[in-house]
C-alpha cells in the first residue's frame, strides 16, 4: 500500500466502536500530557500538599498564648491571685508592666495584643454591688482575634471569680455565668474545619484552573485546530478533558482526606460514600466552570486570570472556608449562593465534624448538581467545531 | 474531467471586533481540480489561512458557499473532516508526546486500530524517514522533522484532499525540498493537495495557483501562463563593478521599468512593455552600458505577481505606494562619533553554550562601515543567538562580539545610542497611534524637546505616515506597520542597524520598498546587519555568512557563494541551490544523523 493509497477499508462510520476508540485516544493522550507536564503535577499534587501543610501547621485562627500586658496599680493578695490565674491560662502570655503608659507604649509597638488594668481600688470594690473594676483594652485591628481575646478575658475573669468565692466561702454575688460547650469541634481547633474546607480549594484548582489552562494551551499551540479537523465530535473532546481531570481531582481529594485524618488528626465522622458522592458533584461543577472559561479564553494567560478571579478567590473567600458566611453583609451572603464551593465546604465540614447529616448533604448536593448541569450544559452549547 | 474537489462560490468572510469589521475573504470564487497541487499563494494577511479554515470546515462563510468533496461545509463539515487531512501552521503536534504517541492519537481519532495502525505507522515512518525517532518527543525534533511528523499525522487515514497551511515556514531549504518530493509522490497516488505559501518561488512548483492579496483572488490557474504573459519583458544585466546603491533608484524612476531586483552581482528588470531595439539601447546607454549587455531572461512568478499588483484596477486600495514614487531623502549624520576606520561589527571566536548544547560554535566575521551583512540560516541554526550577543542581550560563553569597538554588555548605554534594532514582529504598541509610538521610541532613546518634535515630523514625512499619524498601529496595513517599525528603530539616527527577519511574510512590493530605504541608508554610511532564512532577502546583502548548527559554514558575497557551487548539471545555481549544497556537504562530512 502506498502512502497516498485510498484503498484502506472504510473505518470512518461513526459506529460506537470508533467513537469509543476516539475517546480512549483523547483520554490516553491527556493522561500522558499530565504525567509529563511539570505544571500539571505542580497544580495537582505539589500545591495541594503545600496548602495542606500550610493550613495544617502554619495558619491557625485560634488565639493561644496571646501576649497580654497586666498593670496592677495597687498590689494585694487578691490581685496576685488573679494575676496567677491569668498566667496559668494557656491562652495568655502575661507580661507584667509597671503602669498604664508603659502598657500603651507596648501595645503601640505591637509587643502585646491587650492590656488588663487592675485599678487601685480593685480589692476594696471586689464585693461591692458594682463589682470590681477591671479594665481590658484590646487591639481591635483584627476584629476577629479581638473578639476571641475579649471572650477569653471575660471567661478567665468569671472563672477566677467563682473559684475565689468558693475558696473564701463568700456568698456568690457573681453575675450569671454562661457555661459554654463546643459541639463538633470540642477542642476548638481551627485546623479541624480549615482542612476539610481545603479539599474544596484543591478541587477548584484542579477542576477549574488546571482544566482551563490545558484547554487554552491546546488553542495556543494550534493542536486544537488539528484535532477539530478529524472525525472527532465535540462531546468526545469535552469528555476527553472531563474524564482525566475528574480522576485527577478525585485523587487530590483522596490525598487531602488521607492527610487530614492520618497526619493532622482531623476527625472524619461521616460516610465515605457520601464524601465520594458530593465530591463528584462538586468536581463536575468545577470542571464545568473550567471548560466554560476555556471556551471564552483561548490564551493560557487570560484563562488563568479568569479562573483565579471567578473560581479560586471566591472559593477561598466566599465559601465559608475561612470566613463565616453568616457574618458577611447581606449582599455578599446572597452572592455566595452562586459559588459552588460554598455548598461543598458546608457538606465537607458536616461530613468531617458532625457525621452524615442527610438534610445538610441533600440540600447542598442538589445545589451542586444544578450548578454542574448549568456549567456543563452552557459549555456544550457554546462549543462547536468551528473556530469562532 | 473529474469533479473539482473544492468549489468556492462568491465566498465572503469577515471578522468583527469591537468597532471594526475586517473583511478577510472578499467574494472569492474558484475551483480546485482533483489530483493536482493547488498553491494558495499570497503575502501575510492576504486571507490564506482564513480560506483554508473555511475549506476545512473550521469557519463558516458569511456569504457564498464552500463545497469540499461534494459536501457543503455549512451542513456536512463532519463528513468533510473524515475525508481530508489537515496540517495547520506549526503542524498541530503535541510537543510533550513522542513521535509514536502523536501518531497513535491521530490514528485513534481516525478509528485506525491494531495491526492496521501498526502497518500504517511503519509505512509512514519509512515514507517520511522518521523511523529512527519513534520515541523522541515532538518538541525535540528539528523544524523539518516536526513538519514531516505533522504530515504523517495528517496522512494517517489516506485523505482524498490534503490541506497544508504554510508547511514550509520555519523549515530549512533541505527539508522544504524533501517535503515537496513527498507531496509530489502523494499526488501521483491520486491525492489532491492544497498548499498555502507566502514564498512566491513555491508557486512555480504547483500545478495550479490561487493568488490572493488582501482578501481578493487576483489570479487562478496554472502558474506558467501567468508569467508567460510577461514574455519579452524580463531582462538581466551584470553590475560589473557599478554601484548598485545608486543604480537601483535611478532604474526605478525610469519610465520603461516596472520592477528592479538585485540578484547577486546582477540586476533583474521587469519592463512595462516588450521593448524594441532602440528602447533597449536607450535604456542601457543611460546607464553607460551597451545594448548587448542586456540579456533576456524567462519571467518568473514573482514578476507576474508584481505586474498584477501594479495594475491599477486590480490593485486593492490602501496599498503602499510604489517604491518608485518614494524617493527617500534620509538625512543621516554620516559619521557616528564612535565610528572608526576599522570594522564596525567585529565577531571573533564567538561561542554560546546552553548546557551541553553549543548554540553558537566559534563564529567569526567582520562588517565594514556602510556594508549590508546578512546572517543566513534555517531556524534554530544560531542566528538569533549571535544577534542577541551582538545586541548585548545575552552574554557570550567565549569570544568577542564588538559593535563600534565596544562590548555592548559592558558599555550598554553609550553604545546603544548608536544602534537601531528592528525586531522580527515589529515591536510596536498595537493600541497606540503612529505618532504615539514614534514619541515613545524617541523618548526611549533620550530625545526631548525640539529635537524630538523635529525627528517625529521628519519621520512622518520620510515614511509618508503623516496622514496616518492618529491611526492606531494595530489598524495599519502590514506594509505601513513595517515602515513605522523602521521609523521607530532609527529615531535616534543610529550608525548601526540590526534587522531581525525584517520582511518575512510581506508582499514583494513592500519588501522592495523596505530594501530601497535600507540601501539608501547604507549608502549614507549606516552599517546594516540582517538575519534571514529567506533566500530572496539574502540577495540584497553585500556579503553573507551562512550559519548552520551553530557554525559559520560559508562567508562571501552572494555571487561568490553561488559560483563556488557551480557544477556541470547546474551552470547557474541559485542561492538556495548553493545553500542546500553547502548544508549537504556539511552533513556528509560530519556523518550526520538522518535528517
Amino acid at each position: 500500500m502506498r502512502p497516498g493509497d485510498t484503498s484502506l477499508p472504510d473505518t470512518q462510520k461513526s459506529s460506537s466502536g470508533s467513537a469509543g476508540l476516539r475517546l480512549f485516544g483523547l483520554v490516553y493522550k491527556e493522561a500522558l500530557q499530565i504525567i509529563r507536564d511539570p505544571s500539571s503535577i505542580a497544580i495537582a499534587f505539589v500545591l495541594p500538599i503545600i496548602l495542606l501543610l500550610l493550613f495544617g501547621y502554619g495558619v491557625s485562627l485560634d488565639a493561644k498564648h496571646v501576649p497580654l500586658g497586666l498593670v496592677i496599680e495597687a498590689p494585694s493578695p487578691k490581685t496576685s491571685d488573679f494575676a496567677a490565674a491569668l498566667s496559668h491560662s494557656e491562652y495568655f502570655n502575661v507580661i507584667r508592666l509597671p503602669d498604664r503608659n508603659k502598657a500603651i507604649t507596648a501595645m503601640l509597638s505591637g509587643r502585646i495584643n491587650g492590656i488588663i488594668v487592675l485599678r487601685s481600688d480593685f480589692a476594696r470594690k471586689l464585693y461591692s454591688a458594682s463589682g470590681a473594676p477591671i479594665q481590658a483594652i484590646i487591639n481591635g485591628t483584627d476584629a476577629n482575634t479581638a473578639r476571641i481575646i475579649s471572650g477569653y478575658v471575660q471567661g478567665a475573669w468569671q472563672t477566677w471569680l467563682i473559684h475565689y468565692n468558693l475558696d473564701h466561702g463568700q456568698s456568690i454575688t457573681a453575675p450569671v455565668s454562661v457555661e459554654q460547650r463546643m459541639w463538633f469541634n470540642a477542642d476548638i481547633r481551627s485546623r479541624n474545619f480549615l482542612i476539610p474546607g481545603l479539599i474544596a480549594i484543591i478541587m477548584t484548582l484542579i477542576g477549574t484552573l488546571l482544566t482551563a489552562l490545558v484547554v487554552a494551551r491546546e488553542w495556543e499551540r494550534g493542536t486544537m485546530e488539528a484535532l477539530l479537523v478529524t472525525p472527532v465530535r465535540i462531546d468526545e473532546i469535552l469528555l476527553g478533558k472531563l474524564i482525566p481531570y475528574f480522576v485527577l481531582g478525585m485523587g487530590g481529594m483522596t490525598i487531602a482526606t488521607v492527610m487530614a485524618v492520618w497526619v493532622f488528626g482531623v476527625p472524619f465522622r461521616g460516610s465515605v460514600l457520601a464524601l465520594i458522592g458530593v465530591s463528584s458533584l462538586f468536581m463536575l461543577a468545577a470542571l464545568g466552570m473550567g471548560l466554560l472559561i476555556s471556551t471564552l479564553a483561548r490564551s493560557q494567560f487570560v484563562a488563568g486570570q479568569v479562573a483565579i478571579i471567578i473560581a479560586f478567590l471566591p472559593a477561598f473567600i466566599l465559601s465559608g472556608f475561612i470566613f463565616d458566611i453568616a457574618s458577611m453583609p447581606g449582599l455578599v451572603q446572597l452572592l455566595t449562593h452562586i459559588i459552588p464551593a460554598r455548598y461543598f465546604v458546608a457538606a465537607l465540614q458536616s461530613l468531617f465534624l458532625a457525621g452524615t447529616l442527610w438534610q445538610v448533604l441533600l440540600s447542598n448536593s442538589i445545589a451542586l448538581a444544578i450548578m454542574a448541569l448549568v456549567f456543563l450544559g452552557v459549555t456544550r452549547m457554546r462549543t462547536s467545531k468551528a473556530l469562532e | 474531467m473529474t469533479a473539482p474537489v473544492v468549489t468556492l462560490a462568491s465566498v465572503t468572510k469577515y471578522f468583527r471586533s469591537k468597532q471594526r469589521q475586517v473583511t478577510a475573504i472578499d467574494g472569492v470564487s474558484a475551483t480546485m481540480a482533483a489530483g493536482r497541487i493547488t498553491g494558495l499563494v499570497g503575502p501575510d494577511g492576504a486571507g490564506k489561512t482564513t480560506l483554508i479554515r473555511l475549506i476545512a470546515g473550521l469557519l463558516r462563510p458569511n456569504a457564498g458557499k464552500v463545497e469540499v468533496l461534494g459536501f457543503d461545509t455549512a451542513h456536512a463539515a463532519q463528513k468533510i473532516q473524515a475525508s481530508i487531512g489537515y496540517m495547520p501552521q506549526r503542524f498541530g503536534l503535541y510537543e510533550d508526546l513522542s513521535v509514536f504517541e502523536n501518531f497513535t492519537l491521530y490514528a485513534r481519532l481516525r478509528a485506525l486500530r491494531g495491526t492496521a495502525r501498526e502497518a500504517r505507522f511503519t509505512e509512514l515512518m519509512d515514507f517520511t524517514g522518521l523511523g529512527p525517532f519513534r520515541d523522541r518527543l515532538a518538541g525535540q525534533l528539528s523544524g523539518g522533522m516536526k513538519q514531516k511528523l505533522g504530515l504523517a499525522c495528517a496522512l494517517v487515514h489516506p485523505p482524498r484532499l490534503l490541506v497544508l497551511d504554510e508547511p514550509s515556514v520555519g523549515v530549512d531549504p533541505v527539508s522544504r525540498r524533501e517535503l515537496w518530493s513527498i507531496v509530489e509522490t502523494l499526488v501521483d497516488d491520486g491525492v489532491s493537495v492544497l498548499w498555502s505559501t507566502a514564498y512566491l518561488d513555491e508557486a512555480e512548483r504547483c500545478h495550479d495557483v490561487l493568488l490572493m492579496n488582501e482578501g481578493k483572488l487576483l489570479h487562478a490557474g496554472p502558474p506558467g501562463p501567468m508569467s508567460a504573459d510577461l514574455a519579452g519583458r524580463t531582462y538581466t544585466f551584470a553590475l560589473a563593478g557599478m554601484d548598485k546603491r545608486t543604480i537601483i533608484p535611478r532604474l526605478r524612476q525610469h519610465p520603461y521599468v516596472m520592477d528592479v531586483l538585485i540578484k547577486g552581482g546582477g540586476v533583474h528588470l521587469l519592463l512595462t512593455h516588450e521593448p524594441n531595439d532602440t528602447q533597449t539601447s536607450e535604456l542601457m546607454e543611460e546607464l553607460g552600458l551597451d545594448a548587448g549587455d542586456l540579456h533576456p531572461e524567462p519571467p518568473r512568478f514573482e514578476d507576474a505577481f508584481i505586474a498584477l499588483l501594479k495594475e491599477p484596477d486590480v490593485r486593492p486600495l490602501a496599498q503602499s505606494p510604489a517604491p518608485a514614487d518614494a524617493p527617500i531623502p534620509l538625512h543621516h549624520h554620516t559619521a557616528s562619533t564612535l565610528a572608526r576606520t576599522g570594522p564596525v561589527i567585529q565577531v571573533e571566536h564567538l561561542v554560546r553554550r546552553f548546557g551541553p548544547f553549543r548554540a553558537v560554535d566559534d563564529i567569526g566575521f567582520f562588517v565594514a562601515r556602510g556594508e549590508i551583512f546578512g546572517l543566513l540560516g534555517p531556524n534554530g541554526a544560531g542566528k538569533s543567538t549571535t544577534f542577541k550577543m551582538l545586541c548585548g542581550l545575552l552574554p557570550p560563553t567565549d569570544g568577542k562580539a564588538l559593535v563600534l569597538g565596544i562590548d555592548l554588555r559592558k558599555a550598554a548605554a553609550a553604545a546603544r545610542a548608536h544602534i537601531g534594532y528592528m525586531a522580527q514582529r515589529f515591536s510596536l504598541y498595537a493600541d497606540m497611534s503612529v505618532s504615539e509610538n514614534l514619541t515613545f521610541f524617541a523618548s526611549a532613546y533620550g530625545l526631548g524637546g525640539n529635537a524630538r518634535s523635529r525627528r517625529i515630523a521628519d519621520a512622518l514625512e520620510e515614511f509618508a505616515l503623516g496622514d496616518l499619524a492618529q491611526v492606531k498601529s494595530a489598524q495599519l496595513p502590514l506594509g505601513y506597520k513595517q515602515r513605522l517599525a523602521l521609523a521607530c528603530a532609527i529615531m535616534h539616527e543610529p550608525g548601526v542597524l540590526f534587522l531581525d527577519e525584517p520582511t518575512s511574510g510581506v508582499d514583494p512590493l513592500v519588501r522592495r520598498e523596505f530594501w530601497t530605504r535600507i540601501n539608501t541608508m547604507a549608502a549614507d554610511g549606516v552599517t546594516v546587519l540582517v538575519t534571514t532564512h529567506f533566500m530572496e532577502e539574502a540577495e540584497y546583502c553585500d556579503r553573507l555568512g551562512i550559519i548552520y548548527e551553530g557554525k559559520l559554514v560559508a562567508l562571501g558575497t552572494p555571487d561568490q557563494l553561488k559560483s563556488e557551487h557551480r557544477t556541470r548539471e547546474q551552470p547557474s545555481p541559485s542561492l538556495e541551490d548553493a545553500f542546500i549544497e553547502l548544508i549537504q556537504t556539511y552533513d556528509r562530512e560530519k556523518g550526520h544523523e538522518a535528517r
